[in-house]
């Protein structure tokens, strides 16, 4: 098993360390031809307008989609914005797949980014510690959406849709690698 | 994980805490494989982000015209640094003095997504940085070696940046500071652990920092290259020397065709080992700024040196 992390900018080295921890191997996704050969395929944070517009320039936006059609696909904040199909604005190229409307930004800047014990979803062992980086938030999901983890607001910030895995938060951050561990079984069940 | 339905919130999840080292390091983690651009005006910060900026700094001069008309450089105007935080939704950078923590209680207050404490403004104090720890907001200090980025981390800066010579466009320096970094870590790993102790009171870092970046084998914090950037050769040079970014100061907007060069460097640091592509982008880019070659630069007029 080997998974792509696409590696335009932001966060993909921290992805690729967690998943190594575990022994699994990866691979940086820059241009289309990097898709072959892999398994599942994560999308980091970083910059979302950053990476649609290398994305964009480099002829991904399509592979990428086609790649996730088939093939577990997991994002990362910027990530889940780029998942998501409803992002509240046209001019940013998105993936568009999951049906879930995500708000970026939701939490307003830096000075309000924050970390927090979060209960997830069929996650054993306690909370999951999640950092939040000027973090979006998912404002409403699809009936075929699972949700995996709320704010205490009732914020949605984890969701799945069979093999779609998007969070609000930075599990690459932390030591904690239980969702890279579920992520891992979403792409080894394929 | 399968189960359908909503998720209860049986539990209550635990108290949020904001400014933490760890939420401030993360933004410049978000950060890395970026550029980082000097906008002055709206109008720029807008071109910045079409081309793929992954952050800009609002100042009200580059260090290219900062050096040209002299004077003190200060912090920016409020209304102005406001004005570009509305014009993109990319995070804002604003220079404050070094050890000027008013001006950086300003920039907190307006909501500013980092701040530089940096040698490119006026020194206010001598003697001391900011004291970071005291912020919710993260700071970004420039450093010419491994003891200087260890104190200004020790300080709480959560990102370090070579200083370089800005304002030059001369990589030169930017590329010393880098070399020397990387080369104090190696060092650093190769050494025997007794003697570290003697090799942190050399380098004037604290021990426990010394210890920690043996063992990451890297800075405990990300590192941008800076000062005298102006190509996307220059910007990928400083990618392979292992620096995690790039800020370009004076190279974009003293150039002939900033849209395009700002594309082409954003371009060659995401692909900046693949040669292919660093010659497809680098074509065609108009005038680079002039620039001002380093080495027959009096002394007096280099601001790398500012900083304790």
């Amino acid at each position: 098993m080997k998974i792509g992390v696409l590696a335009l900018q932001g966060a993909f080295i921290e992805h690729e360390k967690t998943l190594h921890s575990l022994g699994i191997e990866t691979t940086q996704v820059r241009l289309p031809e990097h898709l072959e050969g892999i398994d599942g395929l994560i999308i980091p944070g970083g910059e979302s307008t950053t990476i649609g517009k290398l994305a964009t320039s480099y002829g991904l936006i399509e592979p990428l989609r086609a790649f996730a059609r088939q093939h577990p696909t997991w994002g990362t904040c910027a990530g889940m914005i780029f998942l998501a199909q409803d992002i509240g604005i046209e001019a940013q190229p998105i993936l568009g797949l999951m049906d879930i409307k995500v708000n970026r930004n939701a939490f307003g800047r830096q000075v309000d980014s924050f970390e927090v014990d979060l209960e997830v979803k069929g996650l054993d062992g306690g909370p999951f510690h999640a950092v939040f980086i000027r973090a979006p938030l998912v404002e409403s999901a699809g009936p075929e959406v699972d949700v995996l983890a709320r704010l205490d607001d009732g914020g949605i910030v984890a969701v799945q849709q069979g093999h779609w895995l998007a969070t609000a938060f930075h599990p690459e951050l932390t030591e904690d690698t239980r969702l890279h561990q579920h992520f891992a079984r979403m792409v080894r069940g394929t | 994980m399968s189960s359908n339905g909503q998720h209860g919130n049986d539990q209550p999840n635990g108290q949020p805490s904001k400014g933490t080292d760890q939420v401030k390091r993360g933004l410049a983690q978000m950060l890395k494989g970026g550029v980082i651009m000097d906008v002055v005006n709206p109008e720029q910060a807008k071109i910045a982000e079409d081309a793929g900026a992954c952050a800009v700094m609002a100042l009200e001069r580059v260090p290219a015209d900062i050096r040209a008309q002299g004077g003190v450089a200060r912090m920016s105007d409020p209304d102005m640094i406001e004005g570009i935080m509305k014009a993109v939704t990319i995070p804002v950078m604003a220079k404050a003095r070094i050890g000027h923590f008013v001006e950086a209680q300003i920039l907190q207050a307006l909501g500013v997504d980092y701040i530089d404490e940096s040698e490119v403004l006026t020194p206010a104090d001598e003697e001391n940085h900011i004291n970071k720890h005291k912020f919710v907001v993260p700071f970004v200090c420039g450093a010419r070696n491994l003891g200087e980025a260890l104190r200004r981390i020790n300080e709480g800066a959560a990102m370090i940046r070579t200083k370089g010579e800005a304002g030059t466009g001369d990589v030169v320096e930017a590329v010393r500071h880098a070399r020397m970094m990387m080369r104090d870590i190696r060092k650093l790993q190769t050494m025997d652990e007794d003697e570290l102790f003697t090799f942190a009171k050399e380098l004037g870092a604290p021990y426990h920092l010394v210890k920690e970046t043996r063992e990451l084998g890297r800075l405990p914090v990300v590192n941008f290259a800076a000062g005298g950037v102006a190509t996307p050769a220059d910007a990928a040079l400083m990618m392979q020397l292992g620096m995690d970014g790039v800020f370009v100061g004076s190279g974009i907007f003293k150039s002939g065709d900033p849209a395009k060069r700002a594309k082409a460097i954003v371009e060659a640091v995401t692909h900046y080992d693949n040669p292919d592509i660093l010659a497809r982008v680098s074509r065609n880019l108009g005038e680079a700024m002039v620039g001002i070659n380093v080495s027959s630069m009096p002394d007096a007029d280099k601001i790398a040196t500012r900083g304790w």
